[in-house]
């Protein structure tokens, strides 16, 4: 449900309506449901709506977390387990 | 002698409208035809101003295709519906390998549109012949009552001949072969979806509207073993490779790494929910040959301007379920499936 | 794309599902019901069932607001354009959504109806300014996300006192329909459902916060974790949702973290209850009638609502007997269960309401899934 789409705010026009870009197209929508936007944060796209702001951080720290090693723990001690030298 | 001049002031192209007259086969339908569309052309079998084109075409089997163009906005960035006329029809014939030679354009005029715009498209049926190397020799003009067209719809027919013995055919097609794109796949549905009222978003895309058939014989000249060939236009590459898979009862998997596709037209997808596999091209063909000429036929068309993203994309397989797949760039696997109309721009 | 791209990264998705099969305990079988239907959307496009080990399970829940609207509904849209000759303004999705006698607004469109099909309700408000003389009614459908934008239209529609325009209100809400499924018999009594935990909607999560998820991994002890829109999402959530089987543990966990916080966007649900108020029940499709699901516009936006401008027939709408949508929509069949799937019950012709939107169980797996099958 609700295809909505992370886009870069690139123009504030006032009257809460804002040019968003994404990829090289470019939209008018309205930010009317989020407070505090500023050229250059990125927002979530719906129906031409602004739902939220993306934390920039946040998305730092997530995309970490996708590369850590999940399971060092378990594999770790499946090694000394079996006594086998092979850690993958 | 003097040449009596029986039309009185010339046709007002600036503020002039299509009127009922223009169609009713009198002066002025004359007059319009000869300040217009004969100008514009400007070829001997047209300037005779007969009802039909006495031709005579080279050696070989004939070739023939007919489109009708009904598409709306009639004007988008990169070309226009008489652009977009002369490109489909030179495609069509050229698919089969032959040389496209002679086109007829019939006409049907919605009363009250304006003369300047009917010029423009007119001129860039002209223009657009002349690049392609066809000559628009026959044709016909009607005018419909306000409100029962969408301004300007044409009906194009083109005739060509295979002079250089080439015999491709879909029956060809084996599990093995690989499967070609020309170029970036999707540019035109997305352009025009951008101009679309009530979805309206903007880009730099333009419409890649093109004549291929100097791309096609440069790929005949060059690389034996060409199969099948086909130009993807309304339901995007997804409809042809569905047909072809289907027609032929082999399975064809494509490799979503290889695909060629413009960051816009990605952009564009992603804020209408839609996959540019379904989207319109009209300036790009598919093509089938035996893997050991695929690097070879790759190269060739990258050569030329129009093919210069040309890519292989996959791959025809055994499946006499007639599936086209994606692999995708996860290393799953999908179907493409063959849907029944447009694919629609959702929110959900 | 930012924030798009990254993550759709093809070999971090090696890594993540490395870590998914280094995670499983073999002797577990794991279920996991996603309930968003964008997360249905992307796990069929991007094949993520071939990168899971075979003892976790993917259940496909009724996370689709398209599919869950009864066809009553659907048959008072088409009568609105059709007997009382309004410009009907509905989302791309609805268009071929079938009524009662495969009727659709695309069908009666080509009959004569003036049905237009809109990207944002804000088109509407442009559409009502520019047809004076006619009246204009925006067929509103979706959750919480779809929701505030409603919202602000009625409240700007009312700001410039346009006399012309009124909304059919179909909204509904996500806790709602979780509860319902975790409700069913399967679960509660029978056990027959297994379920271990929930995928949580992306999008809905980012109004709603994670906040109202809480009274669902307390009370049916089965964890949520809220991930966000794309493949990677989607995998890094099934991590989050093994270790917490894994450990015995039933909580609420984030995983969208970059657009979703305990309480959501406040402004947006201060807009909604300003705007909309709970009905107290609302059938869906498959799961019948679900006590406080559904919105309706308060009194005061009355004016704007076009079950009071207008008189709508009841409809007779009846589903097909044969149809299993409501055991796929509660995930205790599959698709290929229903003697109708893929053969009187097809994307082209949909009998119900799995196969009626892309992000139906039986759609997605018709249209991505079902070469397997072959």
């Amino acid at each position: 449900m609700c295809l909505a789409i992370p886009v870069r705010v690139e123009t504030l026009l006032g009257d809460d309506q804002a040019i968003v870009e994404l990829g090289e197209t470019r939209k008018q929508i309205s930010l009317a449901l989020v407070d505090n936007v500023a050229e250059g944060d990125y927002v979530i796209l719906h129906v031409g709506y602004a739902l939220n702001k993306i934390d920039p951080d946040e998305a730092e720290r997530t995309l970490k977390w996708f590369q850590q090693m999940e399971n060092a723990d378990q594999e770790i001690n499946r090694a000394l387990e079996t006594g086998s030298h092979e850690i993958r | 002698m003097n040449k009596r001049n029986p039309f009185g002031a010339k046709l007002n192209f600036n503020t002039g409208v299509v009127e009922m007259i223009h169609g009713a086969g009198g002066k002025a339908s004359s007059q319009l035809i000869d300040q217009l569309f004969v100008a514009a052309f400007d070829n001997d079998m047209l300037n005779e101003h007969s009802d039909q084109a006495k031709i005579t075409l080279p050696e070989g089997q004939v070739v023939m295709a007919t489109d009708s163009h009904v598409i709306t906005p009639l004007f988008f960035s990169g070309g226009n519906i008489g652009s977009l006329a002369i490109h489909g029809t030179v495609n069509d014939v050229s698919m089969s390998g032959a040389t496209p030679l002679y086109v007829s354009a019939g006409f049907i005029l919605e009363e009250g549109y304006p003369l300047k715009d009917l010029k423009l498209i007119v001129e860039s049926m002209a223009e657009a012949a002349r690049e392609a190397g066809v000559a628009v020799v026959a044709g016909d003009t009607k005018v419909v009552e306000k409100g029962k067209a969408d301004g300007v719809f044409i009906n194009t027919t083109g005739v060509g001949v295979i002079t250089n013995g080439v015999d491709l055919s879909v029956n060809k097609i084996q599990p093995g072969d690989k499967v070609l794109i020309s170029g970036s796949m999707g540019d035109h549905g997305v352009c025009i979806m951008s101009k679309r009222a009530n979805i309206g978003f903007e880009s730099n895309l333009e419409s890649d509207s093109a004549s291929l058939n100097w791309l096609v014989s440069d790929m005949l000249s060059q690389v034996p073993g060409i199969k099948y060939m086909r130009d993807p236009t309304r339901g995007g590459v997804s409809a042809i490779l569905n047909e072809i898979a289907y027609q032929c009862g082999v399975g064809i998997r494509l490799e979503e790494d290889q695909l060629p596709i413009k960051e816009a037209v990605r952009s564009g997808c992603e804020l209408l929910g839609l996959d540019p596999l379904y989207v319109a091209n009209e300036g790009k063909l598919i093509a089938f040959c035996p893997a050991e000429f695929a690097d070879q036929l790759v190269d060739t068309m990258r050569q030329h301007p129009l093919g210069k993203d040309a890519a292989i994309i996959g791959e025809v397989i055994e499946d006499e379920n007639g599936f086209v797949q994606l692999q995708t760039s996860f290393g799953g696997s999908r179907v493409v499936d063959w849907i029944n109309g447009e694919q629609l721009p959702r929110i959900c | 794309m930012k924030y798009v791209d990254e993550y759709r990264d093809g070999k971090l998705a090696h890594k993540i599902a490395e870590d998914i099969r280094n995670l499983v305990k073999p002797e577990l079988d794991y279920y996991f019901m996603e309930f968003c239907g964008g997360h249905t959307h992307a796990i069929f496009r991007y094949g993520i069932p071939d990168l899971l080990p075979e003892n976790v399970h993917l259940v496909h829940g009724p996370g689709c607001p398209v599919c869950v609207l009864p066809i009553e509904r659907i048959d008072a849209a088409i009568e609105l354009a059709v007997r009382h000759n309004v410009i009907l303004c509905a989302y791309g999705d609805m268009m071929r959504v079938p009524g009662s006698n495969r009727a659709s607004l695309l069908k009666i469109k080509a009959e004569g109806a003036d049905v237009r099909m809109v990207y944002s309700c804000n088109d509407v408000l442009m559409i009502a300014q520019d047809n004076p003389d006619s009246e204009v009614v925006f067929f509103a459908i979706g959750f919480e996300t779809t929701t505030p934008p409603t919202a602000i239209m009625i409240l700007q529609a009312n700001n410039m006192a346009l006399k012309n325009l009124s909304v059919f209100c179909n909204h509904v809400l996500t806790p709602s329909a979780i509860g319902t499924i975790l409700e069913s018999p399967e679960i509660r009594e029978m056990g027959t459902l297994k379920l271990d935990g929930f995928i949580g909607p992306a999008h809905v999560s980012t109004i709603i916060g994670s906040q109202p998820y809480e009274y669902f991994a307390e009370e049916f002890q089965k964890p949520v974790v809220i991930a966000g829109f794309e493949p990677l999402d989607v995998l890094q959530a099934l991590v989050m949702l093994i270790k917490q089987v894994n450990e015995g543990r039933a909580e609420v966990e984030n995983e969208f973290v970059r657009a979703v916080t305990a309480d959501g966007n406040i402004k947006a649900k201060k807009l909604v209850s300003e705007i909309f108020e709970l009905r107290p029940e609302f059938s869906w499709r498959g799961l019948g009638n679900v006590p406080y699901s559904g919105l309706r516009i308060k009194q005061k936006y009355r004016h704007l609502d076009a079950e009071y401008r207008f008189v709508i027939a009841p409809s007779t709408g009846k589903e097909n007997k044969a149809c299993e949508c409501p055991s796929i929509l509660r995930g205790v069949k599959k698709p290929q269960d229903c003697k109708l799937f893929g053969k009187a019950c097809t994307p082209e012709m949909p009998l119900g309401s799995c196969m009626v939107s892309s992000e139906g169980a039986c759609a997605a797996y018709y249209s991505y899934g079902r070469f397997r099958m072959a």
